[in-house]
C-alpha cells in the first residue's frame, strides 16, 4: 500500500459520499475509496472513467467467433500451416448427401465459442488490470473495509494543507481520520 | 431511468446494519460442525460413493449391466442428463436474467442458486460420459487434431453442439459464481483474521485474490457482472435449446417437433425453481436465514413455478393437438401410446406433478406455507424427471415396425447411479453451505439502504456510530 495517505473512515456510505462530493468540489484529488459493496455514483468523485472492459469483451467474442469458423471450416477444408495440413487429410463429411459446409448447423457452436471467449477473456482481463491473483496479499487500510467501514484515501503527496483536508472529512462525520506513515 | 415503487416489501428483515448481515451469514461458516450437518453429509457421501462405485462397475463391465436394449437405447442415462441440466437453469435465470431485469430480490438467493447450477451441471456431465460405453475414449467427443486416420467430429450433429454448449455453460457459470464470491471471501478473510483464526484467514485470503474493495475495481466489477449476465442469458437459453435439438433434429415421432426448444427451456426453468425451493426451504431454516431469504422470496419463486408449470402444461396439450392435426398416423399413435400405452403411469405422474399440483400455488396461504411449498417442490422434481423419461422412452420403445417393439426397465445399476447422482449433488451442496457464504453478503448490503439523497447536500444524522461498536 502506498504511504503518506490521508485516510478517512466512515460508518455510513451516505456520509462518505457527502464528504467525497465536498472534497471533489474543492478540487482535491481522491486516491481511492474502499467500500464493502459497490456504491453507485462514486465514479464521478474519483474521476473514474467508464471501463473499456465491455469493448474488450466484444473483441474477445469476435475472436471466439473467428476461432469457431476456423475450427469448423478449417477441418473440412484442411486449412492451416503445412505441418498441419500435411499430416491431416481433409475431412469433408458426407452425411446423407447434405452439404458439409452447412453454415446453419455451424451457428450453435459459433455462438457457444463466442460466449466462451468473451466471458473468460473479459474475466481474465479484469483480474490482470485489477492485479488480482490467487494468494495475493490484500492491502487494507482498515480490517473492516470489507465488512462495514467505508474508507476514503487522499494521496498526501498530491495535496498541500493536509490538516484542512482532514478537517473536511471530520466535518462530514468521519469517525477516524489520519495520515498513514 | 430506474423507478421503484416505494411500497415494495423490504427484502432484508429485522436488521439495519451492515455488520449484522456479515454476522448472520458468516455464522454457519464460523460455527462448529453440527450434528445435523455431519449426518446429512455422511449420508450424502455414502450415497455418492454408491453411485460412483456403480459407475465404476458400469465402466468395468460395459453398459450391458444396464437395462437398455436395441430399441430403447437411451433410458435412465439420458433422462438423468436432461433432468440435471434442466435443474441448473434456474440458477442462471436467477443470477443473470433477473439481474438484467433489475429484480433485486435475486440478491439473496443468487449465490445458492448458482451453486446449485454448477453442481447440477456436474451431475449431468457424468451421464453422456458413461452412456457412450468406452469411457476411456471420451476425448473423441472433442475436436482434437489426431492421427486416428484423421477422425474429426461431425459439426452438423446436435450431440456435438451439446458438448460445446455444456462445456461453455459449466465453465462460464463457474466463473460467474466465483467472481461473485471473491468480495465475500475477502470479508471472511478479514473476519477470521480479527478472530485470530489464521489458517482459515489464509485459506479465504488465497481464494479472495487479494480483494480490497477499491472503488476503481468495484466500478469494473459491476460492468463485468452486467456483461456476464448479458452473456449468460442467451447462453442459458441456448443450452437447453441445444439439448432439445438432440431430440428435435431426429426423425423419431414424438421427438421430431419444432415446439421442443421453448418447451424444454420452460421445463428446465420450472424444474430448476422446484429444486431451488426444495433447497432453500431447508437452508433458510437450518441456517436461520429467514431475514434474508424471506417469505417474499419464496412466494416470488412459487409464482415463477406457476408460470413455467403452466407453459409446460400448454406444451403438453399443444403436442397432442399437433399430433392430431398433423394427420400423420405414426405421430398420432405415438402420442396416444404415450398417454395410454405401457408407460401411462409415467405420463400421468408427469402430468399430475407438473401441471396439476403447481396450480395450488395460486393460493397465497399455500405459497407462504413452507411445509406445503417443500412438498410441492418435490412434486415438481419428480414430475420433471418423469417428463424426460416419458419423452425418451415412450418415443423409442415402439419403433416403426411392430416386430421391433420392446419395453424398457432399468436395472439396479441404473437406479443406483441415478440415486448416486443425488448423493454427489447434495455432498457438493452441503460442502458449499458449510464453507462458503450461502447468501451474497455484499449484494444484500446494497439492499439495506438505498442511497437516495442526492449527493452534495450535507446532512448530519445524529446516529453517528452504530450501537454495536
Amino acid at each position: 500500500m502506498k504511504s503518506n495517505l490521508i485516510v478517512a473512515k466512515f460508518w455510513h456510505p451516505e456520509r462518505m459520499m457527502d464528504a467525497l462530493a465536498d472534497v471533489h468540489h474543492k478540487g482535491i484529488p481522491v486516491y481511492d475509496a474502499y467500500t464493502p459493496f459497490p456504491i453507485h455514483g462514486i465514479e464521478q468523485y474519483l474521476d473514474i472513467k467508464r471501463t473499456r472492459l465491455s469493448v474488450a469483451g466484444f473483441v474477445y467474442g469476435c475472436i471466439g467467433l473467428f476461432m469457431a469458423a476456423l475450427l469448423m471450416v478449417g477441418v473440412y477444408r484442411n486449412w492451416g500451416p503445412d505441418w498441419f495440413s500435411n499430416v491431416y487429410t481433409p475431412w469433408p463429411m458426407n452425411i446423407g448427401g447434405k452439404p458439409s459446409l452447412a453454415w446453419l448447423s455451424f451457428v450453435p457452436i459459433s455462438f457457444e465459442l463466442t460466449v466462451l471467449f468473451a466471458a473468460h477473456g473479459m474475466v481474465i482481463t479484469f483480474f490482470i488490470i485489477g492485479r488480482y491473483y490467487p494468494g495475493k496479499k490484500a492491502e487494507l487500510l482498515d480490517d473492516r473495509q470489507t465488512d462495514d467501514v467505508f474508507v476514503v484515501a487522499v494521496d498526501g503527496d498530491q495535496v498541500i494543507q493536509h490538516e484542512k483536508i482532514m478537517d473536511i472529512f471530520k466535518e462530514h462525520g468521519a469517525f477516524d481520520v489520519k495520515l498513514t506513515a | 431511468m430506474h423507478v421503484e415503487a416505494s411500497v415494495r416489501p423490504k427484502l432484508v428483515l429485522n436488521t439495519d446494519e451492515y455488520r449484522q448481515i456479515t454476522d448472520d451469514i458468516a455464522r454457519p461458516i464460523e460455527a462448529d460442525y453440527n450434528k445435523t450437518w455431519l449426518i446429512a453429509f455422511g449420508i450424502s457421501a455414502l450415497v455418492a460413493g454408491m453411485g460412483l462405485s456403480l459407475i465404476g462397475w458400469t465402466i468395468w463391465e460395459g453398459i450391458g449391466v444396464w437395462g437398455l436394449n436395441t430399441e430403447v437405447g437411451w433410458g435412465f442415462d439420458i433422462t438423468n442428463f436432461v433432468f440435471w441440466v434442466g435443474i441448473g437453469h434456474a440458477g442462471t435465470l436467477i443470477s443473470a436474467v433477473l439481474m438484467l431485469f433489475r429484480q433485486t430480490w435475486r440478491n439473496s438467493i443468487n449465490r445458492s442458486a448458482e451453486a446449485m447450477t454448477i453442481f447440477a451441471v456436474l451431475c449431468a456431465a457424468i451421464f453422456p460420459g458413461i452412456h457412450a460405453g468406452r469411457t476411456w475414449d471420451l476425448f473423441w467427443f472433442f475436436p482434437i487434431p489426431n492421427t486416428r486416420g484423421t477422425l474429426w467430429d461431425n459439426f452438423n450433429s446436435p450431440l456435438l453442439w451439446d458438448i460445446f454448449a455444456i462445456s461453455t455453460y459449466l465453465t462460464v457459470s463457474l466463473v460467474f459464481w466465483y467472481l461473485g464470491m471473491i468480495p465475500d471471501f475477502a470479508t471472511l478473510r478479514d473476519r477470521f483474521w480479527k478472530q485470530g483464526k489464521q489458517t482459515a484467514s489464509q485459506v479465504y485470503g488465497y481464494l479472495s485474490f487479494g480483494w480490497e474493495g477499491s472503488a476503481r475495481n468495484w466500478s469494473r466489477y459491476e460492468v463485468i457482472s452486467l456483461i456476464l449476465s448479458g452473456l449468460c442469458t442467451p447462453l442459458v437459453l441456448s443450452v437447453h435449446t441445444i439439448v432439445s435439438m438432440d431430440f428435435a433434429t431426429s426423425v423419431v415421432p414424438g421427438w421430431h417437433t419444432t415446439i421442443f426448444p421453448p418447451y424444454f427451456v420452460a421445463g428446465a426453468i420450472f424444474s430448476g425453481f422446484g429444486m431451488v425451493q426444495t433447497l432453500l426451504v431447508v437452508t433458510r431454516k437450518v441456517y436461520k436465514l429467514e431475514n434474508y431469504i424471506t417469505i417474499e422470496h419464496m412466494e416470488n419463486m412459487a409464482k415463477i413455478v406457476i408460470a413455467t408449470g403452466s407453459i409446460v402444461g400448454l406444451a403438453y396439450t399443444t403436442e397432442f393437438f399437433t399430433a392430431w392435426y398433423s394427420g400423420s398416423f405414426f405421430e398420432r399413435y405415438i402420442f396416444i401410446n404415450r398417454a395410454f400405452g405401457d408407460y401411462w403411469w409415467a405420463y400421468f405422474s408427469m402430468f399430475f406433478c407438473n401441471v396439476v399440483t403447481p396450480q395450488l400455488f395460486w393460493s397465497k396461504k399455500i405459497r407462504t406455507n413452507m411445509t406445503i411449498t417443500f412438498i410441492l417442490s418435490i412434486f415438481v422434481n419428480i414430475g420433471m424427471w418423469f417428463e424426460r423419461f416419458v419423452i425418451i422412452v415412450t418415443s423409442l420403445h415402439h419403433d416403426f415396425v411392430p416386430a421391433r417393439w420392446a419395453n424398457y426397465a432399468p436395472t439396479f445399476v441404473e437406479v443406483g447411479i441415478f440415486i448416486g447422482s443425488f448423493g454427489i449433488f447434495f455432498t457438493c451442496f452441503l460442502l458449499f453451505t458449510k464453507f462458503a457464504p450461502v447468501v451474497n453478503m455484499f449484494e444484500v448490503k446494497t439492499l439495506l439502504r438505498e442511497l437516495k439523497r442526492p449527493a452534495g447536500i450535507p446532512a448530519v444524522p445524529k446516529d453517528e456510530v452504530p450501537v454495536h461498536h
